[in-house]
């Protein structure tokens, strides 16, 4: 098992090199001087060519490349022209607020978009089935803003039950912590808990079918341990690669649910650098997070040896 | 002889087609979903097509001395900072959206679907080309999408190649996988034995097959293309500001949350239903296409 696992894990390898130089490449793609774009509308010709200098736009494009491997190996990657600092440095400082954010949105949609994927295909066809199908394609097609906006009013303008925005760090203590994120982790959650619904319910109904299910409700096994043990164990396979795929979505929304709620993450400083064109902010944060997401699916990856020993790599 | 007894619903089938219209409406009354999506839709773009003829206004004409007003009889969903109408720009807004969206759908079927034939024919090409879109697909589309507006100029046209970009591995990934399995197809083989060039086959024989499947996956590309439009340019970074987008109008009212909550409601209502729409439209069409 050891070398299939190693064999997976080499197979991660050129993908993350596309990513890195798909990220480089970008600069390049879009038409137009990225020196000029970069310095902005007011900059003298001092100005952008010291921008061309700085982000090595001056050199070959392979060297530029090479330049630009080398050093993200190392994990250098580059300093902001904005702020001066590393850019690694920033993207830390900030890493903490996403991961809280994200991991309570996936911990939420999980906890509560498996059980309703298992109740609507054990009860098909009757009211609550038709409920969670209705809650599934409308949370799926709800703008992540404005149901942060329509939860803000509700509960924090209205009700005064939470706070409007902002983030407390776990150090502050766990109670402010909770209370700051309750709020932005719903929002995110909506649209990844509809997805793990929708796809719990179409992978169970398959299993539901099979012959083994039936047997198991025969013997007399109560229904709950018949979906539990043997339903849901056997449809968790689909429902795994969506959560590692739906990771991406999760991305996507915190970008916005930060904005939202004033929270200082990775959303927040990738807006701001596109605000400032700066450039190597935008590259950083989006490396750190496509390699994220290729180390999240690969975990998913390894997690079907887990789920299925008949898996092999 | 025996009398053959059917379901009601076998008749139907069996019965003599009633022209075009007939048909659909049998296809309809079947799929209330696949109808309800339809209409929804038909009132959203007729509202958006035909906005000066639902009593609306000047889109971009402001009011001072009529700001923030709460939705009432003659401003149904009231004004925002600047006296402005929100529901005539909402309405306008509608423009804005389904462009976007329907003008990102096809773009990208386009472009994905001639990357995707011809990657999956050519078996030189596979292997490189798969790992360089897996990587690709990596990059979460928003923040693609916002790394390729940081350097272009806002503009619609813009915004629809910053979201046509991600799209393009995805739709080129599907029309791939279709490709591998059709080409091993016994018509395939049949028409290379007759000697029927590789161009020819794939535009005749491939082509026509994956027609119902890119038909699907475009009304699911064209609402989250909706939605991010939408994300851009709540986040600055989308349609330019003064162009009143759904997305623009809801990230002026952002400061107003507490004094004129209306602002980001309408708007966003609009925006919700649309996508709920198209996307109820591409799972009523998945099930009548047989995708899947």
């Amino acid at each position: 098992m050891i070398p299939q696992l190693l064999q997976r894990l080499v197979a991660t390898i050129p993908v993350l090199g596309v990513v890195a130089i798909a990220v480089f490449a970008l600069l390049h793609v879009t038409p137009g001087d990225p020196a000029v774009i970069i310095a902005g509308d007011y900059a003298t010709t001092e100005d952008i060519a010291r921008i061309r200098s700085r982000l090595g736009l001056d050199q070959p494009f392979l060297t530029q490349v090479a330049i630009w491997l080398g050093r993200i190996v190392r994990g250098d990657l580059g300093t902001s022209i904005f702020s001066g600092l590393p850019v690694a440095t920033l993207i830390q400082q900030r890493a903490e607020v996403t991961i809280a954010l994200t991991v309570a949105a996936m911990l939420i949609s999980v906890g509560l978009g498996v059980p309703l994927g298992v109740l609507a295909a054990w009860k098909k066809g009757s009211w609550i089935d038709r409920v969670v199908m209705i809650f599934a394609v409308s949370g799926f097609s709800m703008p992540t803003f404005w149901l942060g906006f329509l939860l803000v009013y509700v509960f924090a303008i209205s009700a005064h039950w939470l706070p409007v925005q902002g983030y407390r760090s776990v150090a502050d203590g766990l109670w402010p912590f909770l209370r700051h994120l309750t709020l932005p982790a719903l929002t995110l959650s909506l649209v990844y808990m509809a997805l793990i619904a929708r796809m719990t319910r179409a992978s169970m109904l398959t299993v539901l079918s099979e012959d083994f299910i039936r047997t198991a409700f025969a013997k007399g096994l109560a229904p709950r341990r018949v979906l539990v043990r043997h339903a849901l164990k056997n449809a968790s396979l689909p429902v795994v690669t969506i959560i590692g795929i739906g990771f991406a979505l999760l991305i996507g929304g915190a970008v916005v649910t930060e904005s939202v709620f004033a929270l200082p993450g990775l959303g927040r400083l990738t807006v701001d650098a596109i605000i400032r064109r700066d450039y190597p902010v935008i590259q950083g944060v989006i490396l750190v997070v496509s390699i994220a997401y290729v180390l999240v699916n690969l975990v998913v990856d390894l997690l079907y040896v887990v789920l299925d020993p008949r898996i092999r790599y | 002889m025996a009398v053959v007894t059917r379901a009601p619903e076998v008749l139907e089938v069996l019965a003599p087609p009633v022209g075009a219209l007939g048909r659909a409406r049998r296809l309809l009354a079947r799929h209330p979903t696949l109808l309800g999506g339809a209409l929804t839709l038909l009132v959203i773009v007729a509202g958006g097509v035909l906005a000066p003829a639902w009593w609306t206004g000047d889109p971009l004409e402001m009011r001072p001395a009529e700001r923030l007003r709460p939705p009432s009889a003659d401003r149904w969903f009231g004004s925002d900072n600047f006296g402005r109408d929100i529901y005539t720009r909402t309405l306008y807004g509608t423009r804005i959206s389904l462009t976007v969206g329907s003008a990102v759908a096809v773009g990208s079927l386009i472009v994905g679907t001639v990357l995707g034939l011809v990657i999956g024919f050519y078996r030189r090409l596979d292997l490189v080309a798969m790992r360089v879109m897996d990587g690709l697909m990596a990059i979460p589309a928003i923040l693609l999408a916002l790394a390729l507006m940081a350097l272009m100029k806002a503009s619609v046209q813009n915004v629809i190649i910053a979201l046509i970009i991600p799209e393009i591995p995805r739709v080129a990934r599907l029309v791939r996988a279709s490709v591998l399995s059709l080409r091993e197809h016994l018509m395939v083989e049949g028409a290379r034995a007759l000697g029927v060039g590789t161009p020819r086959i794939l535009l005749r024989y491939i082509l026509p097959a994956l027609v119902a499947p890119l038909i699907v996956q475009g009304t699911y590309i064209c609402a989250s293309a909706i939605l991010f439009e939408a994300y851009l340019s709540f986040l600055g970074a989308g349609t330019p500001p003064h162009i009143p987008s759904w997305g623009n109008i809801m990230a002026e009212g952002r400061a107003y949350v507490q004094l004129a909550f209306w602002i980001i409601l309408f708007p966003g209502m609009f925006l919700a239903a649309t996508v709920l729409a198209i996307n109820l439209v591409g799972d009523g069409l998945r099930d009548v296409l047989n995708v899947r």
